[in-house]
């Protein structure tokens, strides 16, 4: 099969034995892919001998534009277009440390040799140099941390807002050599599926509270999930209508999450503000991409959205439908005639 | 040898699917006696296997369980047109089981057309349980309604139906008079009463009755007053302005009710109707007031004459006091669940904190399963809790605030949580949170030897953490993590380990295309599903975190009801000579030695 591939780098000697072990050897032996095998039966040559450490294609974990302490510091990039030269899973350069540490030394049991990479690694300025243990809840002033941090906020963005790749090999690029004390981590945003608690019963509790006068009325605050469909997708996806304060970011919400579907698309030009999105906007999205975007009020009708100011809205909508402009003809918006017009 | 009736009337006293499936190791003839005796099977992950080689195996089933989804979907972190359609696996049983019985079902996509199905296909069957599920409407439930002559259960557990009438209730025949449960709580539609007060007048086996959120606390004592040998019963809203001709009705009720040991529902209570129960509550076993939204004198009260309580399912209303109270008064308690009543806010109003569940620890010995949602944790709480406890089989704990530390020392939580997997032996479930460093994955994978489950987020500060927990719990079988710093090496360390486990989940970790497509290539026994659905995501470079990735075993090979966002990696034989993939191998082989695929024996029964 592929055998002769894998065996390049560990010379001639694996190469014969992947070549006589891939399809004959039925049994798995478990490595310690971070140094060695614990298996006396095996080969030494399936050791990666340090004389064959080609840096430029030596698997280190950093992130991308990281330098590492044995890297050269030409190789310390920003551009993208440099990224492909860069380690092929580069990710947190403390596990860079442990990567070098091990090929260096022969050891047996795998206890041992992460031990001695967490001492090493210690020593290595990375994330995980032991600042942990001064972290406070939601600290960003650990600037270690931090790097972490803005890419966890990147990645638990609402959905909706999704991070591209290039976003996230830039700003992590970004984030990496400076203190960045102005990347809170997503403590006071909603990050997606977080706390773990059904969207029923956020819904439901939401409601209650209104309803019922000895509790304390607070800001509802809950996540209220609602369907989006579009004619012609073959699923529907959710949306969390709190995670947005307007109509512009739902819309260009949207925008992303059915791009794939679509050729024409809701119109993301800013709005004068807050629930604006006005008649000529909407009228130009009938006339011109071809899609509307409507929604299901609590009375079972349907409305073109944008109609009604942002909190009304949410207050009201039950769910969401991205239609053809021709089908949402009669939901003009004002209109106090109500539409028959159902999916 | 023994002859073949003798071990089929053993084998019938094998119910669990880990015994029958260790009874089907033995030999040749124990597995073929087996195979034709089994009556349940059970499907943790329906895309393990085909249902034709399910059919094959086990041709005199009566009984099918299944689950789709991966559990983090109760979270909106999969994607809506992931999959776990039932529809394959209804058009096969259809057709090759007619007499089948039971169908349960989690985290599935079923649509009413399934129904049918169900509803048409199969002469005896009875019981319908499905959790969680969603994809059909109330038209489903009229089909099934109309035409299971013998239907006894009718279980919807939480699911999204499309509710399209009430009316579906009305389409039990007159002459159906087989219930034994029905819980229709998850819709939001008003039934027609009188169709239902003669339903449950006909039937005289029902012993569970969930209502849903519509009917109205004045029809509760005529419902109660109909079916006094009821064991479960859910609530409707139970509020209405406070009239005495509607509160005696509902006490007077509720007290001749002798057999009644469940409550639920309490939707948008009105404290003042909360003491018609109170004739109950020593009866009770289990009790759910997740939805009411009353405060802790209310809550304190009830709880104090429930002595028999074994399950409290409850808001954060209930408080520190309310807990101690529990903790004095149900001594019988084994399951404790403390829900957040508002999870979002910042400031915290409620005086819940880490306190009421230390003090329910202490008093209630026999508590074995906790799920609790609070805003601050000691390393201290925990070690108490552990020691106290050391029965524990279930311990979720969620700090709302994430990577919160330790609220006294201001230190991480690695040490209460391994006094925990220390302590609690036979620990089996484990949810953590709050700030957490690799140092607590490695008592978990030293301690947790029987830890079957592990749910992760927002912790650990390496690859090393993953791979304590991956080297080290011997039991653990599902992993589910999220926004934790672990990436390839320690995954692709641990190959072999995703053989012997249903599935991992990594969401928003550190997971490279390339390391996925290399499992997906080297290790045929697995299903490296890559969820990612940003635009660009065919341009991204190999290196590049993947958004989500779901991994499980499998025998029936990939998928192909996937939607754009979904890519089973790894599989197109193509990729392992292009020169991405060659450039991947070699570089990766290049620092860990041979990376050979893991061809252990696929002795994995069913």
């Amino acid at each position: 099969m592929s055998s002769p591939l894998l065996g390049i780098e560990g010379g001639g000697q694996a190469n014969a034995s992947m070549e006589s072990g891939f399809p004959k050897n039925p049994t798995f032996t478990e490595r310690n892919y971070l140094g060695l095998s614990d298996c006396s039966s095996v080969d030494s040559s399936n050791v990666p001998s340090p004389c064959l450490n080609l840096k430029a294609t030596e698997l280190r974990l950093g992130l991308p534009g990281s330098q590492s302490p044995d890297r050269d510091p030409e190789s310390s990039l920003t551009s993208s277009e440099k990224l492909d030269e860069k380690p092929l899973f580069p990710l947190l350069p403390s596990i860079d440390g442990i990567c070098s540490s091990s090929t260096k030394t022969v050891v047996s049991g795998h206890k041992r040799i992460f031990t001695d990479a967490m001492d090493s690694c210690s020593e290595i300025k990375g994330l995980s140099d032991g600042s942990w243990l001064s972290a406070a809840s939601g600290s960003d002033s650990d600037p270690s941390k931090s790097v972490i941090q803005g890419k966890f906020s990147t990645n638990s963005n609402v959905k909706g807002n999704v991070s591209s790749g290039d976003q996230v090999a830039k700003g992590v690029t970004t984030n990496l050599n400076k203190v960045n004390a102005s990347n809170p981590p997503a403590a006071k945003a909603q990050v997606v599926g977080w706390p773990p608690v059904r969207s029923f019963r956020k819904n439901i509790l939401a409601t209650s509270s209104k309803n019922n006068d000895e509790v304390d009325k607070k800001p509802c605050s809950a996540a209220l999930f609602v369907k989006v469909s579009m004619d012609g997708a073959p699923y529907l996806r959710k949306v969390d209508l709190r995670g947005y304060s307007s109509y512009q970011q739902l819309s260009s919400a949207l925008e992303k999450m059915f791009t794939c579907f679509t050729i024409g698309q809701c119109g993301s030009q800013g709005g004068p503000g807050k629930g604006n999105l006005s008649e000529s906007k909407l009228r130009d999205l009938l006339h011109g991409s071809g899609y509307v975007l409507t929604y299901e009020d609590k009375d079972g009708d349907w409305m073109l959205v944008g109609d009604v100011p942002w909190d009304m809205f949410i207050g009201s909508c039950k769910r969401l439908k991205i239609m053809k402009g021709s089908d949402a003809i009669g939901l003009a918006p004002g209109a106090t005639e109500k539409s028959k017009n159902r999916s | 040898m023994f002859p073949e009736e003798v071990l089929e009337h053993v084998f019938s006293f094998l119910n669990s699917h880990t015994d029958r499936n260790t009874a089907s190791l033995v030999c040749k003839s124990w597995y073929e006696m087996e195979r034709w005796c089994r009556k349940r099977v059970f499907i943790g992950n329906c895309y393990a296997v085909n249902p034709r080689v399910v059919i094959r195996r086990f041709p005199e089933v009566k009984s099918v369980e299944l689950k789709g989804k991966p559990h983090f979907a109760d979270f909106n972190l999969v994607p809506e047109g992931w999959g776990g359609y039932v529809y394959p696996w209804i058009v096969e049983i259809a057709r090759a089981y007619p007499w089948l019985e039971e169908i349960r079902l989690k985290r599935m996509v079923v649509t009413d057309e399934c129904l049918e199905i169900v509803a048409k296909s199969f002469r005896n069957f009875r019981v319908l349980v499905l959790e969680s599920c969603e994809g059909f409407s109330t038209d489903g439930l009229a089909a099934v309604a109309a035409n299971c002559r013998n239907l006894r259960v009718l279980d919807l557990r939480e699911c999204e139906v499309e509710e399209l009438s009430g009316h579906w209730l009305s389409h039990f025949p007159d002459s159906f008079t087989s219930l034994e449960s029905l819980n229709m709580a998850c819709l939001g539609s008003e039934v027609s009463f009188s169709a239902l007060e003669r339903l449950v007048a006909r039937s005289p086996n029902l012993k569970t009755l969930r209502l849903n959120r519509t009917v109205p606390i004045e029809k509760l004592s005529t419902l109660l007053q109909r079916a006094p040998q009821l064991v479960d019963f859910g609530t409707g809203a139970y509020s209405a302005e406070i009239r005495q001709d509607v509160y005696s009705r509902l006490a007077d009720a509720f007290s001749r009710s002798k057999n009644l040991k469940s409550l639920s529902g309490f939707w948008d209570v009105t404290p003042a109707y909360l003491p018609a129960i109170y004739s109950v509550c020593s009866q009770l076993t289990s009790l759910n007031l997740s939805y009411a939204a009353t405060r802790s004198p209310d809550l304190t009260k009830i709880v104090s004459q429930c002595y028999n309580l074994q399950r409290l399912v409850v808001l954060d209303y209930i408080e520190d006091t309310g807990l101690n109270t529990v903790s004095m008064s149900c001594k019988d308690l084994r399951e404790l669940v403390v829900f957040p009543s508002d999870p979002f806010v910042g400031e915290v109003d409620v005086l819940l904190t880490e306190q009421g569940l230390v003090s329910v620890s202490q008093g209630c010995s026999k508590l074995q399963s906790v799920l609790y949602f609070c805003h601050q944790m000691s390393n201290s709480a925990l070690i108490s809790i552990s020691k106290n406890r050391p029965n524990l089989t279930c311990f979720r704990l969620c700090i709302i605030e994430p990577r919160v530390p330790d609220y006294v020392t201001h230190e991480p939580l690695d040490v209460g949580f391994g006094s925990i997997v220390e302590n609690c032996k036979q620990l089996t479930r484990l949810s953590m949170s709050g700030l957490l460093t690799d140092r607590v994955f490695e008592y978990i994978g030293t301690h947790a030897k029987n830890l079957d489950m592990l749910s992760i987020a927002f912790a650990g500060d390496s690859d090393l953490g993953l791979h304590h927990v991956l080297s080290g719990c011997d039991s653990l079988r599902k992993l589910e993590i999220r926004d934790c710093p672990f990436g390839d090496k320690a995954l692709l360390a641990n190959a072999s380990k995703l053989e012997k486990m249903r599935s991992l989940w990594m969401s928003s970790c550190l997971v490279s295309f390339g390391a996925c497509k290399l499992l997906g290539q080297k290790m045929p026994g697995l299903n490296v599903e890559v969820i990612d659905e940003r635009e660009n995501v065919n341009s991204l470079p190999e290196y590049v975190p993947v958004e989500k990735v779901y991994i499980y075993r499998t025998v029936s090979g990939q998928r192909f009801d996937t939607p754009d966002f979904v890519r089973i990696m790894g599989k197109d034989k193509d990729d392992l000579f292009s020169d991405k993939g060659l450039k991947v191998a070699v570089l990766f082989c290049s620092n860990f030695g041979t990376f050979r695929p893991c061809c252990c024996t696929r002795s994995r029964s069913l």
